[in-house]
C-alpha cells in the first residue's frame, strides 16, 4: 500500500464512465478527506451507484483519474483489503447464518475482527445460528453491515444501504455505523436518494445530478453558506457580489432568492428577510434547478 | 448526565447544536465545573450522529473556555459561558417578557418580535442604535 497522502481518502479528477454512448458519469473531480462520512445523494440514475463502483474497482474509468488513499482501484487482494463495499440490494445468501459469514469472513481476509462483528450482533440480540433469510430486512441488513465492518475497511462505501428500511431499523443501521466511526478513523461514502435519513450521520455532502457534480462540500460549511432572501419584487438579492443564486421564485410582488454567500454579506433589518436554509431545502434546490435545465445563475441575472 | 438532541430541519449545523444544548445546561445548572461530558462513544450510542460532529463540538467548547479535554479521561466542564449570574439572568428574563406582552398587545407575531430583536441586535453592534424599523 502507497502511503501517498493519507488525510485523503479518495481523489478523483475529471473522471467519466461511459456506457455506449452514454455518460453515467462525467467530469467528476472530488476530494474526500480521510475520516470524513459523505452522503452521496442523487435522483435514480445519476450515476451514485458508478461513481461507488469505480471506487472499488468493479468497474474502470473511460476518463480522469481516480485514487483510493493513493492507490488506483483494482479488485486485487490487496486493495480489497481496504475497501469494504455493500451493493444496493445487500446481497446475502439466504440459507447462510451469520455465523457461516463469520467463518466465510475468517478465511477469506487477512485481517478479520471475529469479535467485533460478534459484539455488533450480540448487542442487537441477532442470532448467530438461524438462516440470514429467515431475518427481518434490518437484522438482515445489521448482518451485511457488521461483515463488512469486520474486515476493519479504512473506506466504506454503501450503495442505498437503508432505501428499503422501515423507520427503526434504518435508525438502528445508522447509530451502528455512527458507534463504528467512533472506534475506527474509517472513511464511509453511503449514497441515497434522499437525504434526511443520513443528515446527522454525515459531515459532507456530495450531490450529482445527470452524471454530474452539483455540490461537494464539508456539511457545516454548506448550512453556514446557504441562505433564503425574501423580499419586494426584485430581479437580484441585495447582496455585494460574489454569490450565486441556488433558486429564484418571483410572485407577484414578493422575489424569494436561495443564496450561497458570506454570512457576513446578508442584510439585516430592512424590507428583506433572511432565514437559514435546512440542508435539506438546499438538496431540494440544487436538484430542481438541474432538472428545469437552468444552470446556476451568477450575480442575479434575470430570468 | 446531559442529554443530546438534533433537530434537522433548524438550518442550524449539528455541531452548533450540541454547543448550545451545552452552554444550555450550563446556564441552568444542568452541568457543573467538573462534571464529565458524554465521551463520543457514548454520545453516538445516544443518537444518530457522526463522530466527528461531537468532537467538532467538543474542540470549539473548548475554544471557548467552557470545557477541557483531557486525553484518555474525557472532557470536563471549566466554567459557566461567561454572562450574568442566575439571579440577573431571572432579572433580565422578567424584563423581557414585560416587552414581550407590550409586543403581543401591539399585534407583533413571534417572527415579527424576533426579526425585530435580530435587526435591534445588528444595528446596535454597527453603533446605529437609531436604525430602529
Amino acid at each position: 500500500m502507497t502511503e501517498t497522502n493519507d488525510s485523503i481518502a479518495v481523489q478523483a479528477r475529471g473522471v467519466g464512465k461511459r456506457y455506449g454512448g452514454l455518460w453515467a458519469l462525467q467530469d467528476c473531480t472530488i476530494q474526500v478527506p480521510a475520516g470524513s462520512i459523505t452522503a452521496l445523494v442523487g435522483a435514480n440514475g445519476a450515476g451514485k451507484s458508478t461513481l461507488l463502483q469505480l471506487l472499488t474497482g468493479l468497474i474502470k474509468a473511460s476518463a480522469g483519474e481516480v485514487t483510493v488513499f493513493g492507490e488506483r482501484p483494482a479488485q486485487t487482494a490487496s486493495f480489497l483489503a481496504n475497501v469494504g463495499y455493500l451493493a444496493q440490494e445487500i446481497p446475502l445468501y439466504a440459507d447462510w447464518s451469520a455465523q457461516d459469514y463469520i467463518d466465510m469472513g475468517r478465511h477469506l481476509n487477512a485481517s478479520w475482527d471475529e469479535s467485533l462483528m460478534r459484539r455488533h450482533l450480540e448487542e442487537l440480540s441477532i442470532p448467530l445460528d438461524r438462516a440470514v433469510g429467515s431475518l427481518s430486512g434490518g437484522q438482515r441488513a445489521q448482518v451485511a453491515l457488521a461483515t463488512a465492518l469486520a474486515k476493519r475497511p479504512k473506506l466504506l462505501l454503501l450503495d442505498e444501504p437503508v432505501a428499503a428500511l422501515d423507520p427503526l431499523a434504518r435508525h438502528d443501521f445508522l447509530a451502528s455505523l455512527g458507534q463504528a466511526a467512533a472506534d475506527s478513523d474509517m472513511t464511509v461514502i453511503l449514497s441515497s436518494h434522499s437525504l434526511p435519513d443520513l443528515e446527522t450521520i454525515c459531515d459532507r455532502l456530495l450531490i450529482l445530478e445527470m452524471g454530474r457534480v452539483q455540490l461537494a462540500d464539508d456539511m457545516d460549511h454548506i448550512l453556514a453558506t446557504h441562505y433564503l432572501l425574501a423580499g419586494p419584487q426584485s430581479t437580484k438579492p441585495p447582496l455585494a457580489e460574489p454569490y450565486v443564486i441556488v433558486q429564484e421564485t418571483h410572485t407577484g410582488r414578493q422575489s424569494q432568492f436561495l443564496v450561497q454567500t458570506e454570512a457576513a454579506k446578508l442584510p439585516h433589518g430592512g424590507t428583506w428577510h433572511t432565514t437559514p436554509v435546512s440542508m435539506e431545502e438546499i438538496v431540494l434546490a440544487y436538484l430542481r434547478h438541474h432538472q428545469t435545465g437552468q444552470p446556476n445563475k451568477q450575480n442575479g441575472d434575470k430570468k | 448526565m446531559i442529554t443530546f438532541r438534533l433537530e434537522s430541519r433548524s438550518g442550524v449545523p449539528a455541531y452548533l447544536q450540541l454547543m448550545q444544548q451545552v452552554k444550555h445546561a450550563l446556564r441552568l445548572g444542568i452541568l457543573r465545573e467538573g462534571d464529565q461530558l458524554p465521551t463520543v462513544k457514548e454520545v453516538t450510542k445516544m443518537i444518530v450522529i457522526n463522530p466527528n460532529t461531537v468532537s467538532k463540538a467538543y474542540r470549539e467548547l473548548e475554544n471557548e473556555g467552557l470545557v477541557r479535554g483531557r486525553i484518555g479521561s474525557g472532557t470536563f466542564v471549566l466554567a459557566r459561558p461567561s454572562g450574568p449570574s442566575p439571579e440577573v439572568q431571572t432579572q433580565l428574563a422578567e424584563e423581557v417578557a414585560a416587552w414581550i406582552v407590550r409586543a403581543r398587545a401591539a399585534d407583533l407575531d413571534d417572527e415579527a418580535i424576533i426579526t425585530l430583536v435580530r435587526s435591534v441586535l445588528h444595528n446596535e453592534k454597527e453603533g446605529l442604535s437609531d436604525g430602529n424599523e
